[in-house]
C-alpha cells in the first residue's frame, strides 16, 4: 500500500469516508434528477416515459441503495453537528457512531418493503 | 552556582548560543507580506456553518421527500405528471421543493469543493474541477428553479 493513504483507522476515520463516499454518490444522483424532474416543461409523455425507467427492478435496487446513503449521510451528519457543537460530542463519537448504525438498520429494514415490493412483484410475478 | 554550570550550554554543540543561534521559524498561520489579501476573510467557517445548518433542515426536507416519493402510497410506482401536478399546485410543496433544491446544491457542491480541494493537488487541476463543479451547479440549480417557477399542468 502506498505511504500516507491510510490515517488512524477505526470508527472516527471510516465514518468520515463513508460521509465522502455518501454525500458524492447522492450529489450525482441529485444532478440527474433535476434533469429528470426538468422534463416535465418538455411534455406529460416525456416526463412519463423517463420514470418508467426508475420503475425497473433494477433501478428500484439502485433507489434503496440511494436510500442507504442518504439515511447514513442524514444520520451521521447529525452525529457531526452534535461532536462540533456538543460539549461532550467528541467524547461520545463512537457511541454516536453505533447509534446512528442501529437506527440505520432499522430505518433500512423498514423501507426495505415499500421501497422494493414493486419489483419483487416484477421479478417473482404477483 | 558555578561558573561551570553555566558554560554548558554555551560552549557545547548540543544548544542554541550567541554564536550558534537557534533558526527563526515562522509561526504557523502568521501572515506575512505573501498572504493574499483574498484570505482575510471568515468564508472557509460560514462555510463550515452553513453545511451544518443546512444539514439539520436538509433532514427533514430529505427524508420527508422520500417517504412521500419512495414509500407511501405505493411508492415509486404513483409517480408520474400527474402526481407532480397535483403537489405542484399547492405553494406549500412548491416552497418545499424549491428551498429543498437550493440547500442540498449549495450543501453538495460545497461538499465537493472540500473534497476537490483535498485531492487535486495540481493547481491547475484544482481550478478547473472547480469551475466545472461551478457551472454544473449553478446550470443545475437555475434550471430546477425555472421548473418549479414556470411548471404549466396544462401543457
Amino acid at each position: 500500500m502506498p505511504a500516507g493513504t491510510l490515517y488512524r483507522g477505526r470508527e472516527g476515520m471510516w465514518s468520515w469516508v463513508a460521509h465522502r463516499v455518501t454525500g458524492v454518490l447522492i450529489f450525482f444522483f441529485l444532478l440527474v434528477h433535476v434533469l429528470d424532474t426538468a422534463l416535465v416543461r418538455v411534455s406529460p409523455e416525456a416526463y412519463d416515459e423517463t420514470i418508467a425507467v426508475y420503475k425497473t427492478p433494477l433501478v428500484g435496487l439502485m433507489e434503496y441503495g440511494l436510500v442507504a446513503a442518504v439515511l447514513f449521510h442524514a444520520l451521521n451528519g447529525l452525529r457531526v453537528v452534535a461532536v462540533d457543537f456538543w460539549s461532550k460530542g467528541a467524547k461520545y463519537q463512537k457511541q454516536m457512531l453505533y447509534t446512528v448504525m442501529g437506527i440505520w438498520i432499522v430505518l433500512m429494514a423498514g423501507a426495505f418493503w415499500p421501497v422494493l415490493s414493486h419489483a419483487f412483484y416484477e421479478v417473482f410475478g404477483s | 552556582m558555578s561558573d561551570a554550570t553555566l558554560s554548558t550550554g554555551s560552549t557545547g554543540s548540543t544548544g542554541p548560543s550567541v554564536e550558534n543561534p537557534a533558526p527563526l521559524i515562522e509561526p504557523p498561520r502568521a501572515r506575512t507580506g505573501k498572504t493574499p489579501k483574498s484570505t482575510r476573510t471568515n468564508f472557509e467557517m460560514y462555510g463550515w456553518l452553513f453545511m451544518r445548518l443546512s444539514g439539520i433542515l436538509l433532514v427533514v426536507l430529505v427524508l420527508g421527500h422520500l417517504l412521500i416519493q419512495l414509500v407511501l402510497d405505493g411508492g415509486v410506482t404513483k409517480i408520474s405528471f400527474a402526481f407532480v401536478a397535483g403537489r405542484w399546485a399547492s405553494p406549500f410543496w412548491q416552497a418545499w421543493d424549491l428551498i429543498m433544491l437550493w440547500l442540498a446544491m449549495l450543501h453538495g457542491a460545497n461538499g465537493l469543493r472540500t473534497i476537490i480541494n483535498d485531492y487535486a493537488e495540481r493547481d491547475n487541476t484544482r481550478f478547473w474541477l472547480k469551475m466545472l463543479l461551478y457551472t454544473a451547479t449553478v446550470f443545475t440549480i437555475l434550471l430546477g428553479t425555472l421548473v418549479i417557477f414556470t411548471f404549466d399542468p396544462n401543457i
